[in-house]
């Protein structure tokens, strides 16, 4: 290692209220609960790919790490897959926790720079947002746009055998949008927006 | 204490504690002063730094024999704290000690108010609640039971085979009952114990022995109690005998049966084994089993099962032990005292699929391990798996049906031990590679430290990270064969795969299945879990809340075999408090029935929890036996006619003290 | 039997194959599925990232769609929700789970559904195809329609991760069999491998792509080594993930070698004798050319 790095924590460097605040947005999760014994890891299958394992980013909310849980790419490496959550010895719903995190890293737009994962997420709800179903070829073309459009040429290939094989079409799927009328998808959206302010 | 002086017009005496600043610091004292100075029938009122201490008590005994005072108040702590003081101080006096009572101004009004003012008011109106109830009290005795001598001691694992010996060494005649065909429970199954590596049976053996030898010991085992009637000091327990189909006094173990039987080999599993070996139907459950004495299977036995075998057990039997007719019997004890030394079972590591047990077969639970390693167990001691290979590879999982929401919440408290102790004895004798993973290493205990120091020095492996899951799905080629451990190094925050060829799973110490029957056998409660309840966790460990009836070992809780053994000595030392003093005093605020007032409508007979309440045929009415009643007063509130009262609770005492709240409210 | 079915969008688009072969199969079997009127987007697992009250009133619309059009009232008491993507039963199930559990986020979306003139009273039952053909049909019945029995085929029966957990309560969490059995009625022979509800890679196949590819990879390999003709799977993004990148997987791992990759369904339809174009199977980017029923 060439570069020496000091990396002692502060208590102002942490935020006393991150931890209430996910647990909040969590539904309530009891993440103080937390005996870090590390099921949670050794259970989900992209712990060995993430910056740090799952039963670190727990800790790290709890104590207020905001910055490095929120910037973490464990978040975004999550595959929702219930795995820890289902094995956790406190019962501590961890991917409910991972979900809380990514919308407080996408509000506070701390989440690592040009990740796909994040820019998928929101990708995908502005599309439902829209149109009330997603067309997989759209996002996927919107995806690489924002991400990494070189990278699209070699997605093409993949992309054309769908099309070939009947797999993706170029059709918009969408449902009827801002008719006003029962079941209006766009008159839940508005009320809920509403709610929200 | 004279007549004169008790039917005289009440005298009341008020003492307000400060109990150091606990009180004082929340109510003002002086102002509880003046207020009961108020009050009816109070004559004298004083306050003290703490009532509790000599001078405190001698203040008020000085005013009753001083100022004739003939009804005493003091305002101090909780009653479960001083009330039996204070009581004796006002007895002591000459007074009888029911002209007593505490207003709890401490517990009840300043360690949970926040506000003073609120607090001075509460306390006067308790002050003036227990003024006007005191006024109404009478005198009462404490009634005098004697006790029966007998002890009855229930299970005999570790727990009960000290209680048992120690009581009979004191003299006492003890009835030892097991429910299985041999004593020694647990420990008999062991090879070593932690932290000295002493051997078991070194230490338990010889134990054993003495409770058969003893001539104070009568020991039925393969028997349980299946009644008890009657209350402390005067119990009547029914044990069941199971059949053995060998007469006990007539077997000497010699195995003779065993050999001949026409099973040529072992068919059935063997459960001291733990399942790893097979057994006869005919069959000694461990060669220093105690008694010494074979026992035949009904499930198993040909002859019991179609009465068509050649018997060849009886014949080879010189003694004409065996005996195929037997029933089981039924033996009624009479005991003064119980002690319930059931113990535990260990965790059914089924319920957590993730761990494999019962699918892998190299997948071993602490307790198979413990007989694997044990000189007398199935392999002789041998460390070997399923195919009789020597394992080279060796993974320990810590806490497996602990600390865990889905199966049990509590820490098992000997895992992390005798987790130590088998990673030790598997590294001995195998010298095999031994990973140890563990979420916290709990060690407390003399010399249980420096033990797992020594592990860390033999170069047992320790990873701190409970194990997510043990699977067959192998990646890369050391993997290939083996059984692989998935789980965080949390000290060094990485996921780890480690590839072994055993997998030892520690099963943590749960309840008895039927420890809710057993219960309510002996009347005595359990928590949610199933653990035996002790009256109070930290004064009261051994005794229950039946008088009585007394706890040892790991029935209570989780515990090792140095504090089960502790705890069976602290349960003795209570039965001989109770039987040597020879008698039990009754607490008088009892039921009682007024004969002309009940209609024998037989309500509270149903409702009484102790079974306190009998119905009088002759003069059709219920009857509450003094002696088996605990002053509940679910009676008093059931009966329709008013009939029921209880002494020191009678309604109008009741009513004062309610008013005496509220009119000053 | 009448049963509203939830597509959602995979099976609209690379998923189609599993809606071609999940209506010819309960077609030839007689369980009639009737698609929900104009539903929308299940919100997946990218919805919850954003905000998660509106993932669950995406969800909570469809439920109350279902509820509607089942017309569930006196004589109806529950209605069932077919949905054969995991993602989506699984988004659903949470859905309904929160909606009664959480007074908060259910008076939120009670609110915004009753804007738009509907409501969801908590009446409708979740079914996965797969608890739908063994409990609800009956594996008997099944086994009675067989024409051309899977004898000899080895079968990996892949669950994935979300049909079983951790609302599920059809099958069990870690050692599913409801498609084993499956399988066996069929006549083939599911082989036991311990990967059965470990995760394909989910989205990260497409964002993250060498994360994804190794998961699959894995997944394969460990099927293939356990004897596995052939793999099955009962969600869209699963299916996708585990065949669609067989390319670049073997340019990534060269040992990697190909295995066709079924929806369930399809296979179910080979052993009915239904036509190969029925069931999708021309969709596929690595060809099952195995006969069966010989
Ligand atoms: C794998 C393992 C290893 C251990 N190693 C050690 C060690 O090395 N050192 C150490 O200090 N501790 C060790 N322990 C803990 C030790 O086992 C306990 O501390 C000890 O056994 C408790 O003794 P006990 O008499 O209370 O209970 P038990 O040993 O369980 O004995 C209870 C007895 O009561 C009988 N019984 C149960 N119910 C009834 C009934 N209704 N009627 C009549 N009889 C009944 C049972 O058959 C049994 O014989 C270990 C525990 C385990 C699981
Ligand atoms: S499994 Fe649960 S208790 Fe264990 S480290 Fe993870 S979140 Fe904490
Ligand atoms: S839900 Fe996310 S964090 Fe949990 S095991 Fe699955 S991928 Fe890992
Ligand atoms: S009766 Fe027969 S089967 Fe039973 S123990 Fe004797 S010899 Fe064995
Ligand atoms: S006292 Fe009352 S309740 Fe009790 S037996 Fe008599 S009438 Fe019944």
């Amino acid at each position: 290692m060439d570069e020496i790095t000091r990396t002692v924590k502060y208590e102002a460097d942490t935020d006393p209220h991150f931890a209430e605040e996910i647990a909040g947005i969590a539904r309530g999760e009891t993440l103080r609960a937390c005996i870090q014994c590390g099921n949670c890891s050794g259970a989900c299958p992209v712990s060995p790919y993430m910056d740090y394992t799952p039963r670190r980013i727990i800790a790290m909310t709890r104590a207020g790490f905001k910055r490095e849980a929120l910037s973490s790419t464990t978040i975004w490496l999550c595959a929702s897959c219930y795995n820890c959550t289902v094995e956790c010895p406190k019962q501590i719903r961890i991917t409910d926790v991972m979900y809380a995190l990514k919308q407080k890293a996408i509000k506070e737009r701390l989440y690592p720079k040009r990740f796909p994962v994040a820019v998928l997420a929101r990708e995908f709800s502005a599309a439902v947002r829209q149109f009330g179903r997603n067309s997989e070829l759209w996002l996927i073309i919107y995806l690489y746009l924002k991400t990494n459009p070189f990278a699209m040429l070699k997605q093409s290939i993949l992309g054309l055998r769908l099309f070939l094989q009947g797999r993706m079409g170029l059709k918009r799927e969408r449902i009827p949008m801002g008719t006003g009328k029962k079941g209006d998808l766009q008159t839940i959206w508005n009320a809920l927006d509403r709610a929200d302010r | 204490m004279s007549e004169t002086m008790q039917s005289a017009e009440p005298r009341v005496g008020v003492y307000v504690c400060h109990c150091g600043i606990n009180i004082a610091a929340k109510v003002d004292i002086a102002a509880v002063v003046e207020f009961a100075k108020t009050l009816p029938y109070v004559i004298v009122v004083r306050d003290y730094k703490f009532m509790c201490s000599d001078p405190g008590q001698e203040l008020l005994q000085q005013d009753i024999k001083e100022l004739g005072l003939n009804r005493i108040v003091v305002a101090s702590c909780s009653p479960l704290m001083h009330e039996a003081t204070f009581r004796h101080a006002t007895e002591a006096a000459g007074l009888n000690q029911f002209y007593f009572q505490m207003a709890n101004i401490r517990e009840h009004v300043s360690w949970v108010t926040a506000d003073k003012a609120l607090a001075t008011r509460k306390s006067q109106a308790l002050v003036s609640a227990a003024v006007r109830r005191v006024v109404l009290n009478e005198p009462l005795e404490h009634q005098k039971v004697p006790v029966k001598p007998n002890v009855l001691v229930v299970g005999g694992g570790i727990a009960g085979i000290h209680a048992a010996l120690t009581l009979a060494n004191a003299g006492k005649q003890v009835t030892l009952v097991e429910r299985e065909p041999t004593i020694g429970g647990h420990m008999a199954k062991f090879d070593k114990t932690f932290p000295t590596l002493d051997c078991a049976a070194c230490i338990l053996t010889p134990k054993m022995s003495m409770v058969r030898s003893h001539p104070n010991i009568t020991m039925l085992t393969y028997a349980e109690v299946v009644g008890v009637e009657g209350y402390v000091g005067n119990f009547t327990v029914k044990v069941k005998k199971k059949a053995r189909y060998v007469h006990e006094e007539l077997c000497v173990g010699c195995n003779e049966c065993v050999e001949a039987c026409v099973y040529k080999e072992g068919r059935f599993t063997d459960t001291f084994n733990e399942g790893l070996s097979k057994r006869k139907p005919v069959y000694m459950p461990f060669p220093q089993a105690t008694p010494s004495v074979v026992l035949i299977d009904p499930e198993s036995c040909i002859e019991l099962k179609t009465g068509k075998c050649k018997k060849q057990c009886a014949t080879a039997c010189t003694r004409n032990a065996i005996d195929f007719t037997m029933t089981d019997e039924i033996v009624a004890l009479e005991v003064g005292a119980i002690i319930i030394a059931t113990g535990f079972q260990t965790f059914d590591a089924t319920r957590i699929p993730q761990y494999g047990y019962g699918k892998f077969p190299n997948v071993y639970t602490s307790l198979e391990v413990e007989r694997l390693v044990n000189a007398s167990g199935p392999t002789g001691g041998e460390v070997q798996l399923r195919d009789g290979s020597t394992p080279k590879r060796v993974g320990i999982i810590h806490c497996v049906g602990s600390r865990d929401e889905k199966t049990n919440r509590h820490c098992s408290r000997v895992c992390c031990m005798y987790s130590l102790k088998l990673a030790h004895l598997i590294h001995e004798r195998t010298d095999a590679e031994v990973y140890n993973l563990y979420i916290d290493m709990r060690t407390p205990g003399k010399g249980y430290e420096e033990f797992y120091d020594k592990l860390l020095k033999e170069g047992v492996n320790f990873i701190r990270g409970r194990a997510a899951e043990v699977t067959d799905w192998t990646v890369t080629p050391e993997e290939e064969g083996k059984l692989v451990i998935r789980a965080e190094d949390t000290l060094i925050g990485v996921v780890r795969r480690i590839p072994v060829d055993m997998v030892v799973l520690s099963v943590g110490l749960e309840a008895h299945a039927d420890a809710d029957e057993v219960r309510r056998l002996f009347n005595i409660s359990c928590s949610k879990e199933g653990w035996f309840l002790e009256r109070h966790p930290k004064l009261a460990p051994v005794s229950t809340f039946t008088d009585g009836i007394f706890i040892a070992g790991a029935c209570q809780g989780p515990k090792d075999i140095p504090d089960t053994v502790a705890q069976a000595g602290a349960a003795v030392a209570e039965a001989l408090a109770l039987v040597d003093r020879g008698f039990v005093e009754l607490e008088p605020n009892t039921a009682f029935i007024t004969k002309e007032l009940c209609s024998g409508c037989h309500t509270c007979i149903a409702m009484c929890p102790f079974s306190a309440i009998r119905y009088n045929k002759e003069a059709g009415v219920a009857e509450i036996n003094p002696a088996l009643c605990k002053g509940c007063g679910t009676c008093v509130a059931a009966c329709p006619s008013g009939a029921a009262q209880q002494h020191l609770f009678t309604d109008e005492q009741i009513f004062q003290e309610i008013e005496g709240v509220l009119n000053y409210v | 039997m009448n049963h509203l079915y939830y597509p959602g969008c995979s099976l609209k688009s690379t998923g189609r194959a599993y809606e071609e072969s999940l209506l010819a199969v309960c077609a030839t079997l007689g369980v009639g599925l009737t698609e929900l009127q104009d539903w929308n987007c299940c919100g997946a697992t990218s919805y919850m990232a954003i905000d998660e009250v509106k993932a669950f009133a995406l969800a909570a619309r469809n439920l109350a769609l279902a509820e509607e059009q089942g017309k569930v009232g006196p004589g109806t008491p529950t209605v069932d929700l077919v949905a054969p993507c995991a993602a989506c039963y699984l988004v659903l199930a949470k859905a309904q789970h929160c909606l009664e559990e959480n007074k908060e986020v259910g008076g939120k979306i009670t609110a915004a559904l009753a804007a738009a003139q509907l409501q969801y009273t908590g009446r409708v039952v979740m079914r996965h195809p797969l608890d739908l053909f063994t409990n609800a049909l009956g594996l008997d019945a099944i086994k009675a329609q067989v024409t051309k029995p899977l004898t000899g085929l080895k079968v990996a029966c892949y669950y994935g991760c979300q049909i079983v957990r951790p609302y599920a309560t059809f099958d069990d969490q870690y050692h599913p069999m409801t498609m084993d059995h499956l399988v066996t009625a069929l006549g083939g022979t599911p082989v036991d491998w311990p990967l059965k509800t470990r995760c394909c890679g989910g989205s990260l196949t497409g964002t993250v792509q060498e994360v994804g590819l190794r998961m699959s990879y894995h997944l394969l390999k460990e099927a293939r080594k356990r004897g596995a003709d052939v793999l099955l799977t009962a969600c869209p993004l699963c299916q996708f993930n585990l065949e669609c990148y067989q390319d670049p997987m073997k340019a990534l791992f060269p040992d990697h070698e190909p295995l066709p990759v079924l929806y369930f369904t399809q296979l179910m339809g080979l052993a009915l004798g239904l036509e190969r174009a029925r069931l999708g199977l021309q969709r596929l980017f690595v060809p099952f050319r195995q006969p069966v029923g010989v």
